[in-house]
């Protein structure tokens, strides 16, 4: 689905990830930890194309996406959510839906702006969409209200919704769980198993909580100063000596 | 001052309210979507005056087929001027854009010295425009009429525009959270040149009615009202439309009254934009209608 090879991502001296390979296939849910400031967003933001990577390359789905525009690579079916939740504060949570729903509309500005029928009618249907997607997350209730009036945990899958809205096959979580506590942390982890098996998807996602990462990812990569120090299972994981240094530090 | 010539300057206020309204919606909506103060958008307003006043005396159309074309052609210069000055900085520091834009600013004012001559150009009466109406002992030009009821439509098509379409809810969604809109596969680019389209549109409106109701064009006529457009955007609440529409009437108002008032302060006219600016900003220094920005460290 995903690999990524030999990737760098270079700020002035600093490398935030060096030679990244990372492959990922189809309907797996892979983990990406390590310490604050390892690259694990550095590495979100070079696949989905905020930043052009130094060198190396990304494939997705056999194609070097490496270089694209974010909006472009979104078409191509990658979305993601972000670690500081950042939903349209001004637009309420249905329109948060619709506007990441719209690329999948395909009509133009003319027939948008004088409602030309058959925009009315995908507009429907995209409306109707959006709203089975907010009622299967349990947010169909709020679908008028301001997207900030939603409590913190709501926000989150509301962030989830709107990837999910534009129809991606695979699915960048970062930090999902953060800010949860350790019940509302098991059932995000049933929630994305249940949206990979719903729809189809692949999921990475990063993710401190351990519980979680163990708990959803049958694999998983560590990365420490953007270096990829271990990747394996999560048994392999919890035992291997230069995970626990990295988390540990080491005297 | 009798009641006449009360609702005389009534009527001027309201024109020249709604002409400042029009354009200082241009200064908004850009400022709202990219945080750049379009220094250039004056410009813009005199050459949509030029433009039309070319469409009717160098071709054979008649009023109702070259204003339209003016204004198609004012929306594409707006949209060049995002894609050759603008769009080139968009990942450079915020002052960089600023500076290209009054670089642009510039240009476009001698450009037009060049083009169209120093010399100012008187526009061609149109009948219907510039007759004079009266109502009751109160008698305006009928253009003075005209621009209230323009400018109430292009609001309302403008409102309809942001809330219900797609393009006005991804100019929404780009105002709040550029790189969120471009990861959710908003094609940002795009929006972008729409909103200067749009907003170009609306100087290019404004710079018409202008014009027939001042008929005198020259190449520097849009620095004066650009600047105080500007200042009616920033006093509604920079980013905000409702606010720059407020912006725009409160200083025309203030600026009609006060010198139908107070006649021995005419010279000091274009002054009072600038008082009013600051007086706004020592109280409410986000405008009147603007959000306080708070921001996270």
């Amino acid at each position: 689905m995903i690999k990524t090879t030999d990737l760098n991502m270079r700020f002035g001296g600093l490398t935030a990830v060096s030679s990244l390979n990372m492959e990922i296939g189809k309907n797996e849910i892979v983990g990406l930890i390590g310490p604050n400031g390892a690259g694990k967003t550095t590495a979100f933001n070079a696949i989905t194309g905020v930043y052009k990577p130094s060198s190396g390359h990304i494939y997705f789905k056999g194609r070097d996406i490496s270089g694209f525009k974010p909006n472009r690579i979104t078409e191509l079916g990658i979305a993601r959510t972000f670690q500081n939740i950042r939903l349209w504060k001004d637009l309420n949570v249905i329109e948060n839906v619709l506007v990441a729903r719209h690329l999948r509309m395909g009509v133009g500005v003319f027939s948008s702006t004088l409602h030309l029928p058959g925009y009315m009618k995908k507009e429907k249907h995209s409306k109707e969409m959006a709203m089975s997607l907010l009622a299967s997350v349990g947010l169909a209730d709020e679908a008028h209200e301001a997207a900030t009036s939603l409590p913190y945990g709501k926000q989150r899958r509301l962030e989830i919704v709107r990837a999910l809205a534009t129809e991606p096959s695979l699915l960048l979580l970062d930090e999902p769980a953060a800010g949860m506590n350790p019940q509302e942390s098991i059932e995000l982890m049933d929630f994305i198993a249940k949206i990979r098996d719903d729809f189809d998807l692949t999921i990475l996602l990063i993710e401190h909580h351990m519980q979680v990462v163990m708990g959803i990812c049958k694999r998983m990569y560590v990365l420490d100063y953007g270096v990829t120090i271990a990747h394996g299972t999560p048994d392999e994981i919890r035992s291997n000596k230069k995970v626990i240094e990295a988390y540990l530090g080491v005297d | 001052m009798d009641l006449a010539t009360f609702f005389q300057q009534l009527a001027n206020a309201v024109s020249l309210g709604s002409l400042y309204a029009l354009i200082a919606i241009g200064y908004t909506m850009v400022y709202g979507i990219l945080r750049l103060i379009n220094f250039a958008h004056g410009d813009v307003f005199m050459i949509g005056s030029y433009l039309a006043f070319y469409a009717i005396s160098a071709t054979a159309m008649p009023w109702w087929a070259a204003f339209p074309v003016a204004l198609c052609l004012t929306a594409a210069l707006g949209m060049g001027l995002e894609r050759i000055a603008y769009r080139p900085l968009r990942d450079s520091p915020k002052i960089s854009v600023m500076i290209s834009a009054i670089g642009a600013s510039f240009l476009l004012e001698n450009v037009g010295i060049v083009v169209f001559g120093g010399r100012p150009k008187s526009f061609p009466s149109i009948a219907l425009f510039d007759t004079v109406v009266k109502l009751g002992s109160v008698s305006v030009l009928s253009v003075s009429l005209f621009i209230p009821a323009i400018t109430a439509l292009s609001l309302l098509f403008l409102e309809y525009i942001v809330h219900n379409t797609k393009t006005g809810l991804a100019m929404r969604a780009v105002s709040t959270d550029l790189d969120a809109a471009r990861l959710m596969a908003v094609d940002v680019n795009r929006v972008i040149s729409f909103t200067f389209g749009l907003g170009s549109l609306l100087a290019g409106l404004g710079g018409i009615m202008w014009t027939m109701r001042y008929p005198q064009l020259n190449p520097l006529m849009g620095i004066m009202p650009g600047l105080k457009c500007f200042i009616a955007a920033v006093i509604g609440g920079i980013g905000n439309i409702q606010g720059a529409v407020l912006g725009g009437f409160l200083l025309g108002f203030l600026e009609i009254m006060i010198v139908a008032l107070l006649p021995e302060l005419t010279g000091y006219r274009d002054a009072f934009a600038f008082v009013l600016l600051i007086l706004v900003l020592l109280v409410k220094p986000s405008g009147l209608l603007g959000k306080k920005q708070t921001v996270k460290v």
